[in-house]
């Protein structure tokens, strides 16, 4: 082993531990420790102590509870439009065998654009006025429709979201099927195994790993959403109805600034994430 | 969300051709075909409604924004470049990803060759330490971070969106570049401390040069994600001189609402540089996103 002289191993490493400390673990714990208190300002200047106070009042938040059920909702709408469409394409793209790449390029693109932007552009398309989609209806002579309506807000959002990654669950989908051995698929053919049957049969159990890796990645990333919804839908317009926990979380500390509660709130998102991590592990590993 | 990906190397992407019954045509390939022509159709459409409409003057969008611009105005460029002074915005996003991207390739580089090269008493709690990095969402950590900045007076400046930026992308990184070094046969490094090369020179002159595809991964993932985090830029700076941007686009949307083309317009600017990083370098980027979702 050439490797040896272990004096210069901390050297190299200490950097990216200062970054790692200092602007991650030493700051989520500060948080935990925050969100004990009352936190009027962003300085952390004025603090009072008000102990499990900020956590029982997260169960008596309306809002908080908008947030929860809206970002259930887009849990559920998540699971089965991104990763569902994104696999149903890759497996259709398997399927035919020609265009892969040109469908990877062109479904793809969305994922790299800004969330920013892409929220600026679906808050144009559903304008009311010159908006894509009332001027789509028109074409058609149908009376134009208020899109961000109370009962569809939620949905507005979570529709630019799918749009968007989509073509990375196709993306992941479709690698992990080409990672299956060509001989899989040839004894199966000659055991006159193809199409459908063979869709069923062998590739899905095959890629049953990349699907249960993705099914986590889609949940925990709905927890994150905050850019896109924010463009569209600040502070829960309207009237709080479409709150998602990162977004009332914002409007919490950067609007009212209570500090200490939306630490309370940011606690919150890391335990849902955990919590929802270690069950879908333990209910898929059960499973195969 | 993509910074969950990590572990393993990045993998061949390439379909297998040859494999299943040969090619037919049928009716239901044609279906299916239309199908993912369909889903295609609406990625690239609205993107073209927009740079149509960002050449148009508001009267017009609002008569048709479907017709085709035959003269294009370019009144709503000339208002984002001078009075929202996009151009200025440009070169805060350049300086902070920029210096993010220098930031996390030189680290995290440094962290992940000791890594993967030499055992010592720690390293899997470091390992640890790295991989459940990549578990905290930026609301859980920013509150602090903003307090932390502000004692030391960098809100507000370039430098405040860096640091915690360099943070939140190491974790990803490492995890990409200690999956490639591990691959690194060994004796080239054999051979260099024969020559009586130390680890700086060995890992600048041998381990950086082969890990280029990793590195470059890195790079253009960490860059895209800093270019595109409004997050952290939003509450890190509120001065309009510093402002990257996808601050300065959240801001348009919120203080000229109503002016469709300068809105449109402002969507194109942000878009197109990604773009253009996407079109040349997709098969790093396609690379390091599903590196690690997939293990077989």
């Amino acid at each position: 082993m050439i490797y040896k002289d272990k004096k210069i191993v901390w050297i190299f490493l200490l950097p990216a531990l200062i970054f790692l400390i200092g602007f991650l673990y030493i700051p989520f714990f500060m948080s935990i420790y925050n969100s004990l208190f009352n936190i009027t300002d962003l300085a952390g200047v004025d603090k009072t102590w008000v102990g499990l106070q900020n956590y029982i009042e997260l169960f008596r938040d309306t809002n908080i509870h908008t947030s929860l059920i809206n970002t259930a909702i887009m849990m559920v709408l998540m699971v089965v439009f991104e990763l569902g469409l994104g696999a149903l394409f890759a497996l259709f793209v398997d399927g035919v065998r020609r265009g892969a790449k040109f469908y990877r390029t062109v479904f793809f693109f969305p994922v790299v654009i800004s969330a920013t932007a892409i929220g600026l552009m679906f808050f144009l398309f559903y304008d009311y006025n010159m908006g894509l989609f009332n001027q789509i209806l028109m074409k058609f002579g149908a009376e134009k429709h208020l899109w961000m309506n109370e009962s569809s807000a939620l949905y507005m959002i979570a529709i630019p979201t799918i749009w968007q990654y989509v073509g990375f669950y196709f993306v992941i989908v479709l690698t992990g099927i080409s990672t299956i051995p060509e001989d899989i698929y040839e004894s199966a053919y000659l055991d006159g195994i193809t199409g459908f049957k063979k869709t069923i049969y062998i590739t899905l159990p095959l890629i049953k790993g990349v699907l249960k890796s993705s099914l986590i990645l889609v949940i925990t990333g709905t927890l994150k959403i905050f850019d896109l919804a924010w463009t569209i839908a600040p502070k829960g317009i309207p009237n709080g109805k479409t709150y998602l926990l990162g977004t009332y979380q914002y409007h919490i500390v950067y609007d009212a600034y209570r500090v200490g509660y939306g630490c309370a709130i940011a606690v919150l998102i890391v335990v849902i994430g955990l919590g929802i991590s270690l069950l879908v592990n333990k209910l898929l590993k059960e499973e195969l | 969300m993509a910074k969950d990906l990590a572990n393993s190397k990045p993998k061949n992407l390439k379909l297998k051709k040859s494999s299943g019954p040969i090619e037919q045509f049928s009716i239901g390939r044609i279906f299916i075909h239309i199908i993912l022509l369909l889903w295609a159709s609406t990625t690239i459409f609205p993107l073209i409604w927009v740079l149509n409409n960002s050449f148009k003057e508001r009267n017009t969008i609002l008569l048709d924004s479907f017709s085709l611009v035959k003269e294009p105005v370019w009144t709503n460029y000339i208002t984002a470049f001078t009075r929202m002074n996009i151009g200025r915005a440009y070169i805060n996003s350049l300086i902070i990803s920029g210096t993010v991207v220098v930031g996390v390739m030189l680290f995290g580089g440094l962290a992940s060759y000791i890594l993967s090269r030499y055992n010592f008493k720690g390293k899997l709690a470091v390992h640890s330490l790295v991989m459940a990095a990549l578990l905290f969402p930026a609301f859980a950590t920013i509150v602090p971070v903003f307090t932390m900045l502000n004692k030391v007076g960098l809100t507000n400046t370039h430098i405040g969106v860096i640091l915690p930026q360099i943070a939140g992308n190491l974790a990803f990184a490492i995890t990409i570049m200690v999956g490639f070094m591990s691959t690194i046969p060994l004796e080239l490094e054999e051979a260099a401390v024969v020559e009586g090369c130390g680890p700086w020179k060995i890992f600048s002159r041998i381990i950086v040069p082969i890990s280029k595809p990793s590195f470059a991964t890195v790079a253009i993932f960490t860059f895209l994600w800093s270019y595109n985090d409004l997050f952290l830029q939003k509450i890190i700076i509120r001065k309009k001189e510093i402002r990257p941007i996808c601050a300065l686009l959240d801001t348009i949307r919120s203080q000229y609402g109503t002016d469709y083309g300068l809105m449109c317009a402002s969507v194109i600017l942000v878009v197109v540089p990604v773009l253009i990083v996407y079109l040349f370098l997709q098969k790093y980027i396609i690379k390091g996103l599903t590196a690690g979702a997939v293990k077989g």
